[in-house]
């Protein structure tokens, strides 16, 4: 076979990396290149470079340094059993890419993965070479994130994070039994454990640096984790319930959603139809209540539907508070913050408008809707001084009146 | 009123300001105007390339404040805010601005009414501002020059078309993350350049003074193209953040149509490869046993052979799966008929096994061989096609719901686990099922078949054992 060109392997491996979710570059240490020898910054706030068609931001160069795999798992376009075109960088080669791209001012750093060949630890190695190149030979002062392989020594594991900005494992399915199912060669167990030795390292290297100024920053952007949705049974409370738990002992700072979606040469173990993108999206909002919002898990749980799923016409939001009417009407003029983080259609940002207004003056329904993207959503949640939802709240056809008119959800249903 | 003196009554003051995103000299003039009491109804503020000649009788000369003249207040919210709304190309910044200030001498807590509509207008500045110098950030793509001269190196040159006064105040940012890198930004505003020490500001440029590509283009392009995922299109989102009006600038825009007019083809081709499309489940055996005979979704459903369904009671407590029909098996429709089969009957009859009493089927429907001549020589089946027949033996397992299933060789546990194991590590104990059934994997009776001598009696003594725990087993669990 003639070797392959440098394209030619760009093609096969970032069309292999695309499924995974993923292209934040935000959140990290700020660093410049003044004073250094080669390029790179990161200023807190991530850049997204371009956008392709399906929505999702270019931040960083996507890749996998080979697409061989020994595993097996299903979902996965890469597993050993699939058909595809296989190719394989150097780590000298994903260095050039990644200098050139980033001299051009086409992305903000690089996001590694990698296929397993010959070995974890081996697999490993050359992606922590890749990194170390970057940082030690070029200088480089962009944005690393290292995608980290559970089965990996720790020691290699530890060497990815003194060079990256983040690091992540993928826990890819919401419960034991799906990973078990279509993740055959891999351990829940042995994910969380390396998930948990991550945790230990980010906190003793923070620990580290109140006490020595120098002492080595490990992934200061924090890890991260990707879960696979629609490719098991997993309801969403089961997934939310999940991902709390996650965050809780693992001080993640993102969990990623992916639709599971089409791939080419998919194994027959996942006859299943194209989950809605629309799902995905909810278990977002979702993840942002609980972040941003005040909302425990439990609270969202309650949100879904008897089949354990949030609804997809309407946003978790509003479902809940079509669940817990008797919270509303809420009264923009004395309401807590918290109460009004829960009316649907108030933003964090209206919120905080909110409150710094109402201290000049008594509200009225016009100057909410000053302050609000939409406040036909709003209204029947609030009081004002001159408004009051008398009948809306009780009506029993309010989610038709506020559900958005049905749209297609799903663009090519037949 | 003492400011009275210093100011003529009902003159019109006119600023020249001498940059377009001057605010330290805004701010000077702007403080007099306050401390010298003039409203904001008088002063026409007017920004190089505007049109000051409107206001040629105008009061050109500043007022002096007074010795004794209020100092003039501003919070800090006020300071950034203004600071960025003033790089706006709104012409009317400057007296929106100077408004603001005013009003903030007798109300100085002003700007946290996100109600006023002079608050709210500035903060969508703000806004606009700093949205067009993320996307600056974001969009500005460098094209390399080759320069002879050794001494000098490489020179990455970008065209961008800002929509507000923005490119000095992002000189900073372009310089902390390129400062070991030769680089111009050109506009039609002003143009910047870096020579690794010191930042220059030149002339408006226009389009042909940048460099008309770059041979890593080529590269780029085809990373966009291949990280886009056709099955999830999403055009709004992508225009939202990635209006049209950056397009022409940027080097992989031009692939977007064609991306999203083949998008749903390459789906559709991605879904046929992958034959992905299985129908609801089957809920009878004789939905499966009909849905086997039409399955074409691998090659060995291709091949010319029928296929075979499994054959027992629907409430078997054991399920005895094998690799896949042979030959004979083919031809007569049922599985373990051949050699393989009455191999099998012999063991289960010595160890005390009623086949008739468990329900037994291939882990592939379908006999997969190559012709020889006029014989069919029987082919092991691939992972993926034991991957993919593991839809039916599944159907079969929800269907039959045996408590205890038994895998005769490595095809057979594939099909039930999902991946290859070592017959000899996992035989003799159980391995639990998601439905909670268990597992026990043992040797193909065709293995035997193949044996002689020693070898052979060792493994018949092996798969006897086998046979012998499983009963054992199904005894308990009974």
């Amino acid at each position: 076979m003639a070797e392959q060109t440098v394209l030619q392997k760009l093609e096969i491996l970032a069309d292999a990396a695309k499924y995974d979710a993923s292209c934040a570059s935000s959140g990290t240490a700020k660093k410049n290149s003044l004073g250094g020898k080669g390029i790179g910054s990161t200023e807190g706030m991530g850049i997204c470079h371009a956008y392709a068609p399906d929505g999702r931001c270019i931040s960083l160069l996507k890749i996998l340094l080979t697409n061989h795999c020994v595993f097996d798992c299903h979902y996965c376009v890469n597993r050993k059993s699939s058909n595809v075109a296989r190719a394989r960088f150097t780590p000298q080669e994903v260095v050039d890419l990644t200098l050139a791209f980033y001299r051009r001012n086409y992305i903000e750093g690089l996001f590694l993965s990698s296929g397993i060949v010959k070995s974890s630890n081996h697999t490993m190695e050359q992606i922590v070479e890749v990194a170390r190149i970057l940082r030690e030979e070029h200088d480089f002062r962009g944005y690393i994130h290292l995608k980290t392989i559970p089965e990996a020594d720790p020691e290699i594991v530890h060497q990815a994070g003194l060079y990256a900005d983040r690091v992540s494992i993928n826990v890819e399915l919401p419960t034991d039994s799906g990973l078990t199912r279509l993740a055959p060669d891999k351990d829940a167990r042995q994910i969380e454990g390396a998930m948990g030795k991550v945790k230990a390292d980010l906190v003793e290297a923070k620990d580290a640096r109140k006490r020595f100024k120098h002492a080595p920053r490990f992934a200061p952007a924090g890890q991260s984790t990707q879960m696979i949705v629609g490719a098991d049974a997993a309801t969403d409370a089961d997934i939310v319930g999940k991902a709390s738990r996650l965050y809780d002992n693992f001080r993640l700072r993102r969990v990623y959603y992916s639709a599971f979606s089409p791939i080419p040469d998919a194994s027959a173990v996942l006859p299943l139809k194209r989950p809605p993108l629309i799902r995905e999206h909810r278990l977002y909002q979702s993840d942002w209540l609980m972040r941003f919002y005040g909302y425990k898990p439990s609270d969202v749980m309650q949100a879904t539907e008897a089949d354990g799923n949030l609804p997809l016409d309407i946003d978790p939001k509003l479902a809940w508070a079509l669940k817990f009417r008797e919270a509303f009407p809420v009264d923009v003029n004395r309401a807590s913050k918290e109460q009004l983080l829960r009316v649907p259609g108030l933003g964090v940002k209206a919120v905080g408008k909110i409150l710094a207004s109402r201290r000049h003056r008594n509200l009225r329904l016009d100057d909410v809707a000053l302050l609000t993207q939409s406040i036909t959503k709003v209204r029947p949640f609030i009081c004002a001084v001159d408004w009051r939802p008398i009948t809306l709240t009780d009506r029993a056809d309010l989610r038709s009146l506020l559900a958005p008119k049905s749209e297609q959800l799903e663009l090519f249903a037949a | 009123m003492t400011a009275l003196q210093h100011v003529k009554l009902g003159t019109y003051y006119v600023v020249h300001l001498p940059e377009a995103d001057d605010f330290d000299f805004w701010r000077e003039r702007a403080r007099s105007l306050v401390q010298c009491d003039v409203p904001p109804d008088r002063i026409a503020w007017v920004e190089p390339g505007g049109s000051g000649d409107l206001f040629a009788h105008g009061e050109r000369r500043m007022p002096v404040p007074p010795m004794d003249a209020k100092p003039v207040r501003a919070n800090r919210r006020f300071v950034s805010l203004a600071r960025n709304a003033i790089l706006h190309s709104d012409p009317e910044r400057f007296a929106l601005l100077y408004r603001l200030l005013w009003r903030l001498q007798s109300n100085p807590r002003m700007m946290e009414d996100k109600a006023d509509l002079d608050v709210r207008r500035v903060e969508e500045l703000d806004k606009n501002v700093r949205r067009d110098s993320h996307k600056m950030h974001a969009f500005v793509r460098f094209r390399l020059v080759e320069i002879e001269d050794e001494e000098v190196g490489e020179h990455y040159v970008a065209w961008f078309e800002p929509e507000h006064h923005i490119l000095r105040a992002n000189a900073g940012f372009f310089m902390r993350r390129f400062s070991n890198m030769r680089w111009s930004i050109l506009t039609p505003r002003g143009s910047l350049h870096w020579d690794t020490e010191t930042m220059s500001e030149g002339p408006p440029a226009e389009r042909h003074d940048a460099p008309g590509g770059d041979p890593m283009e080529d590269l780029w392009r085809s990373y966009y193209a291949s990280i886009f995922n056709p099955a999830r299109l999403k055009i709004g989102a992508m225009l939202k953040e990635m209006p049209k009006k950056y397009w022409k600038n940027m080097p992989e825009a031009a692939l977007i149509p064609d991306l999203i007019a083949g998008a749903q083809g390459r789906e559709a081709k991605m879904v046929e490869k992958g034959a992905l499309e299985f129908e609801e489940r089957p809920d009878t055996l004789a939905a499966i046993d009909k849905a086997i005979h039409a399955c074409r979704k691998c090659p060995i459903g291709q091949l010319d052979n029928h296929a075979v369904m499994g054959e027992g009671p629907q409430d078997a407590a054991l399920m005895i799966v094998g690799e896949q029909p042979g030959d004979q098996e083919d031809q007569m429709g049922r599985p373990f008929v051949g050699p393989a089969g009455q191999l099998l009957d012999a063991h289960l009859e010595k160890v005390g096994i009623d086949r008739r009493a468990a329900y037994v089927t291939n882990a592939v429907k379908h006999f997969k061989y190559v012709q020889r001549g006029k014989r069919r020589l029987h082919q092991n089946p691939g992972a993926k096609e034991i991957d993919t027949c593991r839809w039916w033996i599944e159907s079969e397992r929800a269907i039959v719901k045996p408590k205890l299933v038994l895998a005769m060789g490595a095809s057979a546990a594939r099909g039930l686990l999902g991946k290859t194991v070592s017959i000899s590590k996992v035989r003799g104990a159980p391995i639990p099922l998601e439905d909670g059934s268990e597992l026990w994997v043992t040797a193909h009776p065709s293995y035997l078949l193949r044996l002689d001598g020693s070898a052979r009696e060792e493994q018949a003594r092996l798969f006897d054992a086998d046979l012998a725990a499983v009963r054992e087993r199904l005894e308990e669990l009974a």
